[in-house]
């Protein structure tokens, strides 16, 4: 297992520490040489429509629907990650971008994810909502009857922030997708 | 739910804009040049600072009807400026629901005693710093976020690359301090001995820390990345290039990919003509005096 960050913008280094607590270290990943070497690929937090650019201009975006597809990638995408799985037709979801709101709208939940005995913190911030999902979408975490964390396939999504408030509960699970 | 201090949630927002270019605009059309350049912000103010240094007269916070309307235009975060210790100013952008907001030199300081006390409000702060005593006076007010003041609509780099150095250099010299030394300058800073402490520990600061003031180029960009920068703030130089789209979609490249000078020439590479620039020793104001 190889585990890299897609580090075009966001929040990188936050992901990173969470995999240091899980005493793993991961990789850069800005070229589709880097991307090559990886096996989990993390799209971190940021801004959707800036890190989309850059998957653009780099080709990162084709490379990442055909490793996925072909079954040699797993992706955990955080807020904007989950939008852009989404986008690439990875996630068979709608997406609504901002739905919360503006920054004041910004929030923190506890959040009580399947299969897990614990409760995970995560910060909402500038959040997307999830508004349906298809058949092949299984719903990990709901917060206020809304889908807040998700999986399909090779792919595992959140729309708020674990990674934030020191949880390394999703990237746990992240790393145990089979 | 559990409950959050909107200064956590402020830090967080300005976690998800590092590696990104905040381009300050003045319509709804240049932001949404900026959005599809690929800024991560937009700065929505009604003359950029280089017009304010030309122009002259008192620079205030904008009309509400333009920052509405920039709001409107795009979907990543949209920040507005406030003159120094204005804290009506800062009332209404909180009602405006502004993403962010800059408490900024750049426009003529309201208070000659006080900043804000940014912990009052559910918004985060942005302000500028040329030196560590000034960043953690910011930070003990509440500023979620700190920048370089820089010298804005200059065009010349050298004063971002100063104060980013200063900082780093004032962290630096903490580590080679007594407990009691760093007690002492704590004291000259006017700040708590903990917060010192924690920047100490730490080795930067505890917020996110972009640049700004006179970035006008891809290079320029790069060249503060490279030197610790999280991210980069663009005045003057996009919209005051010859095409502002090509200058701002160059900027970005390089703000990501600032390690790599392949990719850096390329970018550089037949741009359209930055703005002319103005030599720091022939200016008649020096914005980054205001504030303290």
């Amino acid at each position: 297992m190889v585990v890299g960050i897609l580090a075009f913008q966001g929040d990188v280094a936050e992901h990173r520490s969470i995999l240091t607590q899980l005493e793993l270290s991961a990789r850069d990943v800005r070229t589709l040489h880097e991307l090559a070497e990886v096996t989990h690929l993390i799209i971190p937090g940021g801004e959707s429509t800036v890190i989309g650019l850059h998957m653009k201009f780099t080709g990162l975006d084709t490379r990442i629907t055909e490793r996925v597809r072909e079954g040699s990638l797993f992706v955990l995408g955080t807020c904007a990650g989950l939008i852009l799985l989404a986008r690439l037709g990875l996630l068979h979801a709608t997406v609504e971008r901002n739905a919360y709101g503006s920054q004041i709208d910004s929030f923190d939940a506890a959040i009580n994810v399947r299969g897990i005995d614990a409760q995970m913190y995560a910060a909402f911030i500038r959040a997307p909502k999830i508004s349906h999902v298809d058949g092949s979408v299984e719903i990990l975490a709901e917060c206020d009857g809304i889908p807040v964390v998700v999986r399909e396939g090779n792919i595992l999504a959140s729309t708020c922030h674990p990674e934030l408030r020191g949880e390394s509960l999703l990237h746990e699970m992240f790393l145990g997708l089979r | 739910m559990i409950p959050a201090t909107y200064s956590s949630l402020g830090r967080d927002l300005a976690a998800m804009l590092k590696g990104g270019v905040i381009m300050d605009v003045v319509s709804a059309e240049q932001a949404k040049l900026a959005e599809t350049a690929g800024a991560s912000a937009v700065m929505a103010l009604e003359r950029v600072p280089a017009d304010i240094r030309r122009d002259g007269g008192v620079a205030r916070m904008s009309d509400p009807s333009l920052i509405k309307e920039i709001q409107a235009s795009v979907t990543i975060p949209v920040m507005a400026k406030i003159r120094i210790g204005h804290t009506t100013e800062a009332r209404i952008l909180e009602a405006l629901k502004v993403d962010f907001i800059d408490e900024s030199e750049v426009l003529t300081p309201a208070d000659p005693f006080d900043h804000v006390d940014k912990t009052k409000f559910a918004i985060p702060f942005v302000c500028g710093a040329r030196n560590l005593g000034e960043a953690l006076r910011r930070i003990q007010e509440g500023a979620a976020m700190i920048r370089t003041k820089g010298e804005a609509g200059t065009g010349n780099v050298i004063e971002a690359v100063r104060h980013l150095k200063e900082i780093q250099r004032d962290i630096a010299s903490l580590k080679l301090m007594t407990e009691s030394e760093r007690r002492d300058r704590a004291v000259m800073y006017r700040v708590p001995a903990e917060l010192v402490e924690q920047v100490c520990t730490l080795g930067r600061l505890p917020v996110v820390t972009f640049v700004a003031g006179g970035i006008a180029t891809p290079a320029d960009a790069a060249l503060l990345m490279q030197l610790g920068a999280e991210g980069v703030f663009v005045g003057s130089g996009i919209f005051k290039s010859e095409s502002p789209a090509r200058t701002a979609a160059a900027i970005v490249l390089a703000t990501t990919h600032f390690e790599d000078s392949m990719k850096l020439a390329e970018v550089s590479t037949n741009l359209p003509k930055p703005m002319q620039g103005l030599e720091i020793a022939a200016l008649e104001t020096r914005l980054q005096e205001r504030g303290w």
